[in-house]
């Protein structure tokens, strides 16, 4: 075992696929609302939070490559990586109108 | 804008409208903007409501919990017509552990009586009932069309931009309703943005249920409903609390953390919500229950203290955009409600003086300070977040207080009097006394 932060439990997020499954999205093919500033920062970024505090799953660490991927399609507009990121790394907007998440119920 | 932008609006294809001068331009319709737009239209002012969202309320969740009387200053007599989930009559408290409950909870049928107290709701149902209202009193609700920037002239706010090719729509006075991710306010300098110890990463679930199983397992009559708060284990003893409401044929099981606190455990926000449904207090509750919708939201935990001012020349802020929330006592729409209501009013007001600048429109925090109960409410707690952050209250006393029940409960060889001397030394032992001391002492002087 590395003597790394943890970052997100490996077992983490276990049937959150399920939950995703039963909101509805309008995906804007062409543009994500989502977008990191300088991916340097997230390399030097200890905990990552937006990894785990993300309640959709969109961020994820490529270790290869060393950059965050960004599934913005599964965003559900929260805010919470704005606002829990250390280093004010987002650009962060809502989804063009009438696109991102759709709710049935809310 | 020229001539030729002007001649485009309109056209079926940018479902912008015709023209692009109104009275009033209310921003977001959540409950804030419908109550500031159907206000504003009553009166007979131009109304523009503008929202993202492909209806209003598809972006939103809440627990949720809607009181009758705020609402119904806009809105009177709703409940007789409105889509309402249940009528509360039973409020529940849990203390919980990771697998016991203190309950406490206060049932009473005169809830139910002449002008009920509260419902729970869906947003995307109520939402759409209270944007029905706004354009029945003459309103122009504008959707799928997201506000980009706020436009301003030598200081003043004229109108906004929208989204939309040659959006941009021009009224004396805006009303920003935007919800709690605060985009145009900070960009007009208004406010700061939320930082993690302001803002509570909130998840739900609404599973489906019948209505007979629920009435059985919540022991209620047909249109009647429970709700329950749950403070301690749900949220591992990090500030936040977790709720389980009973709709019409579903429940609402959520919970949400202050993302100061949260943000130190690898944990996810899901990881938790899951944890809570397998509760053995709360799984025999939810069992068989069907998974319909799963959604997230950020609450404003700032209160008084990160209230932004109000207005502006040109503009006011209503709702969760202005930190409207009360969150010890789940109440937020209320105060989106009034504020917003409060908001048009000053608007009203503004028309009729022909002056909109920030003098006139600042009647708009007096008038809310005396005709509604936010911001004495806000003020009131303004310390709580602070006590609860810097005192144990979630984490040490909720598992003393269990102990303390279990050992008092159980019925062994020990006489009560060594029961209670035993739990006062564990008290001791989780809890030094000038702890405890502290605790109280800066307990009573944050609440009361
Ligand atoms: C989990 C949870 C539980 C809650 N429980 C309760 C409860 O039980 N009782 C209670 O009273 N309150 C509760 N609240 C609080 C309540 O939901 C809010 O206080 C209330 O919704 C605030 O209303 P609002 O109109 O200010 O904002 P919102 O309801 O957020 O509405 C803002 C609207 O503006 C739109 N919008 C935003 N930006 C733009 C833009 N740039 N252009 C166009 N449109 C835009 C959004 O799409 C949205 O429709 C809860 C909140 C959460 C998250
Ligand atoms: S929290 Fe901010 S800096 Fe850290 S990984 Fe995420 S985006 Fe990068
Ligand atoms: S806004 Fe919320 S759901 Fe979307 S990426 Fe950020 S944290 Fe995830």
């Amino acid at each position: 075992m590395s003597n790394d932060p943890v970052i997100m439990k490996p077992d983490a997020n276990k049937g959150l696929d399920d939950r995703l499954y039963t909101v509805k999205y309008e995906v804007d093919e062409e543009n994500s609302h989502l977008a990191v500033i300088d991916s340097e920062t997230c390399v030097g970024c200890e905990m990552k939070p937006c990894i785990s505090k993300c309640p959709a799953e969109v961020y994820r660490w490529l270790e290869d490559e060393q950059v965050l991927e960004i599934a913005y399609e599964n965003c559900l507009e929260c805010g919470t990586c704005r606002v829990v990121c250390p280093y004010d790394n987002f650009e962060w907007e809502y989804p063009r109108g009438g696109f991102g998440v759709a709710y049935k119920f809310g | 804008m020229t001539e030729t932008q002007v001649a485009e609006v309109g056209t079926a294809e940018t479902g912008m409208p015709d023209k692009l001068e109104f009275d009033v331009i209310v921003v977001g319709a959540g409950p804030a903007g419908l109550a500031a737009g159907t206000v504003c239209a009553r009166a007979g002012l131009d109304t523009i409501i503008i929202e993202r969202g492909r209806k209003p309320g598809t972006k939103n969740m809440m627990g949720g919990v809607l009181y009758t009387r705020p609402t119904a200053q806009v809105w009177p007599e709703f409940w007789k017509e409105a889509p309402l989930e249940r009528c509360v009559i039973e409020q529940n408290q849990w203390i919980m552990t990771e697998d016991s409950v203190i309950k406490m909870g206060y049932r009473s049928p005169h809830f139910a009586e002449g002008v009920p107290n509260c419902f729970t709701v869906l947003r995307v149902k109520i939402d759409q009932y209270f944007a029905e209202q706004a354009e029945a009193a003459g309103a122009l609700i504008i959707n799928e069309t997201k506000v980009d920037e706020v436009l301003q002239d030598d200081g003043h706010v004229v109108g906004v931009r929208t989204g939309r090719a040659d959006g941009d729509v021009y009224a004396p006075v805006v009303i920003l309703a935007e919800g709690v991710n605060p985009q145009l306010t900070c960009a007009l300098g208004m406010q700061e943005d939320l930082k993690p110890d302001v803002a509570a990463v909130t998840v739900k679930e609404v599973l489906r249920l019948d209505p007979e199983i629920i009435e059985e397992r919540f022991g209620l009559n047909e249109g009647e409903g429970a709700t329950i708060e749950m403070f301690g284990a749900p949220t591992r003893g990090m500030l936040g609390t977790a709720f389980l409401y009973t709709n019409q044929n579903s429940l609402s099981l959520g919970l949400g953390v202050l993302l100061s606190e949260f943000a130190e455990i690898p944990d996810t926000p899901h990881d938790l919500l899951q944890e809570l449904k397998r509760h053995p207090a709360v799984a025999p509750l939810i069992e068989g229950a069907e998974p319909a919708e799963y959604m997230a939201h950020l609450i404003p935990e700032g209160g008084y203290n990160k209230m932004p001012t109000l207005f502006g020349h040109g503009v006011m802020i209503a709702g969760d955009a202005a930190q409207l929330v009360n969150g010890l006592h789940r109440e937020g729409s209320n105060h989106a409600i009034l504020s917003g209501k409060t908001a048009a009013e000053t608007a009203i007001d503004a028309h009729e003086k022909g002056n909109f600048s920030a003098q006139v429109l600042g009647h708009y925090r007096q008038r809310l300070a005396e005709t509604a109960p936010t911001i004495a409410d806000l003020r009131k707690y303004r310390k709580a977040t602070k006590f609860m952050e810097h005192h144990p209250v979630l984490s040490v006393y909720p598992a003393l207080a269990a102990w303390a029940f279990e050992q008092m409960l159980t019925v062994d060889d020990k006489t009560k009097r060594q029961k209670q001397w035993e739990i006062i030394k564990e008290a001791l032992r989780r809890r030094k006394p000038w702890g405890m001391a502290w605790d109280a002492i800066d307990g009573g002087l944050s609440f009361i």
